[in-house]
């Protein structure tokens, strides 16, 4: 049995057709199955799930009313593997934390467990989320579902791979600057960045603090909004998440959108992007027409200066959030980390230093007011922007590991969100020629997760590329 | 080395020193190797990133977060699910002693 959406999984519980010890152990044997070659998990907790899958089954027998107090009953998922999960294994990809074991459960990890979902395991990702292709991660590179022989996208590789070959439902990750958005568009998935400080990031492994968002990968934008509505709220451990209300988010998911106003960037169908890519995106903008959406033509003019300005910003911020890595108190010393690491470590502490603070990060600083002013000036006029999530498909393995500059600038359609902390949703929307899957982008103004989820689900109602299966994942 | 280097649009290869005192600052060893390959590879990106310096930013007030929240504070008091028991804050140390974390010396013994 392949575990379906969210929704079919809980009717099942409902309607006693399946038990949660059952699809914990469809979604466990699955993994076994299928990750001797895709290599998504870093840490499997079986018999932790199979434990706990056995407790919600004692829960469920005595009241069936618990499938309505946790929305996530019953439901297995995986974690990123920079999520603090209480005595497993947390290594962020990394071999400095090979070993560690974090002593506390990251929030989102408390709330998912409170909720009643069940965690199967830890995925595998680039090394503190340094990557767009999976390929940084210290102990593997994970694969495509789609093209064993290409690269997942990064860095939340494994939440991504797990998800489209059907492993898992839905599975945590974390948007930098496209780290949600691009493997789930690489993959044929549905990737939710929400807005920077939606969902708190206490016990997240913090890469750049003023840039990181917790979100998830799923195979619907309704169970996307599913997850949302659990993970979601204030945190008093997170300072930056607002006290700002949580929406219902499935209430409206089926209002129309006709009237609604899409903007399309014009720099977004630019910007290198494939002419391939170009057309299946705008297939998808005919289709939002077709229900009764406009589309305006606007411009963002400093898109082009946005992958600049992260790649000062994040690197300076993680040049200090990776200070801490002492080998001391935890971890191995500094000299486990990888190549990548080392050069954005590198990157951000010359870049902070005396005599260049100026000249890099305060103008970033500046250029960054001038992003956010570009968005706010367009949701002036428009709802929702469109374009594509990446420039192309999947690429191979190895095919651009010896050059960083060429791999930074595939984020470019996607850092611009992260710079200004708005939400942005990234749904499966066609192939490739070559068999791969390209996603389309909603992005909104801050706090607008519901508007994007009724664009999203409105178009997938009307398309079936979401329901697509990798061949390597069909039931044999 | 400080300030007397101007940021123009073209960008020289860094020095190995600069990469070298970088490192320092860091606290990253790297091997030869390493250092001419970082050499290179920085040099690039601060070329690419350097590209900024073409912006007109005068009189643009800089943005260091994005939340427009401001002085965001607490009861100075921990809560019960955040406190660590001494046991659990030493588990993951390579070394410890009597319920210390074990540093290498510091100072040197005369």
């Amino acid at each position: 049995m392949i575990p379906a959406s969210i929704g079919e999984i809980q009717r099942g519980y409902r309607e006693k057709k399946w038990s949660v010890t059952q699809v914990t152990k469809a979604c466990l044997s699955r993994v076994e199955k299928l990750d001797g070659r895709i290599k998504a998990f870093l840490t499997v907790v079986s018999d932790r799930a199979l434990e706990r899958a056995e407790e919600l089954d004692r829960e469920l027998a005595k009241d069936q009313k618990v499938l309505d107090q946790k929305p996530l009953f019953g439901i297995p998922y995986a974690a990123k593997d920079l999520f603090s999960t209480k005595g497993i294994r947390t290594t962020t990809g990394s071999k400095v934390l090979e070993n560690y074991l974090p002593a506390y459960d990251a929030t989102v990890i408390g709330r998912l467990d409170e909720s009643g979902a069940v965690l199967i395991g830890k995925t595998n990702q680039d090394a503190w989320a340094h990557g767009t292709s999976g390929e940084n991660s210290d102990f593997f590179p994970t694969h495509n579902p789609w093209d064993l022989n290409c690269v997942p996208g990064g860095s939340s590789s494994g939440s991504a791979a797990a998800v489209a070959s059907r492993m898992v439902p839905f599975a945590l990750g974390t948007d930098t600057g496209g780290s949600i958005r691009c493997p789930a568009s690489f993959c044929g998935v549905t990737g939710l960045k929400p807005t920077y400080g939606r969902v708190s990031r206490y016990g997240v492994i913090a890469m750049a603090s003023s840039l990181d968002s917790v979100g998830h990968i799923s195979l619907s934008v309704e169970d996307a909004a599913r997850v949302l509505t659990v993970t979601a709220g204030r945190d008093p451990h997170d300072a930056t998440t607002p006290e700002r209300e949580v929406p219902s988010y499935l209430k409206g998911l089926d209002n129309p959108i006709g009237g609604l106003k899409v903007g399309v960037p014009k720099e977004y169908l630019s910007q290198g992007v494939l002419p391939e890519v170009r057309l299946i995106v705008e297939k998808a903008l005919a289709k939002l027409e077709e229900l009764g959406a406009k589309a305006v033509e606007v411009s963002l003019p400093h898109t082009s200066e946005a992958l600049a300005v992260y790649y000062i910003v994040q690197p300076a911020e993680v040049s200090s959030n990776l200070a801490r890595y002492d080998g001391i108190r935890f971890g191995n010393g500094r000299e486990r980390f990888g190549k990548e690491a080392k050069r954005r470590i590198m990157l951000g502490t010359y870049i902070l230093s005396a005599g260049y603070y100026e000249a890099y990060y305060r103008k970033a600083m500046q250029v960054r007011t001038l992003i956010c002013q570009d968005f706010q000036e367009v949701f002036g006029g428009v709802d929702v922007l469109i374009g594509p999530v990446m420039p192309h498909g999947a690429f191979r393995l190895e095919e651009k590991v010896e050059d960083p500059l060429s791999l930074y600038l595939e984020d470019v359609l996607t850092v611009p969100v992260n710079l200004a902390g708005l939400p942005a949703l990234a749904v499966p929307c066609g192939f490739e020629e070559k068999g791969l899957p390209v996603g389309l982008q909603i992005i909104g103004p801050q706090f607008s997760e519901d508007l994007l989820f009724r664009v999203g689900h409105a178009y997938q109602k009307v398309t079936d590329w979401h329901l697509k299966l990798p061949p390597m994942a069909t039931n044999s | 080395m400080a300030g007397r280097r101007v940021v123009a649009g073209k960008r020289q290869l860094l020095t190995k020193d600069e990469v070298l005192h970088v490192a320092r600052l860091a606290r990253l060893e790297l091997s030869e190797g390493e250092i001419s390959l970082f050499q290179k590879q920085l040099s690039e990106i601060l070329a690419y990133v350097g590209q900024l310096q073409a912006v007109d930013t005068s009189g643009v007030a800089e943005t260091s977060q994005v939340t427009g929240l401001e002085n965001v504070s607490r009861q100075d008091a921990t809560s019960e699910s955040q406190r660590l028991s001494q046991k659990e804050a030493l588990m993951n140390a390579p070394q410890t002693q009597d319920g210390y974390f074990k540093v290498k010396a510091v100072l040197r013994v005369k």
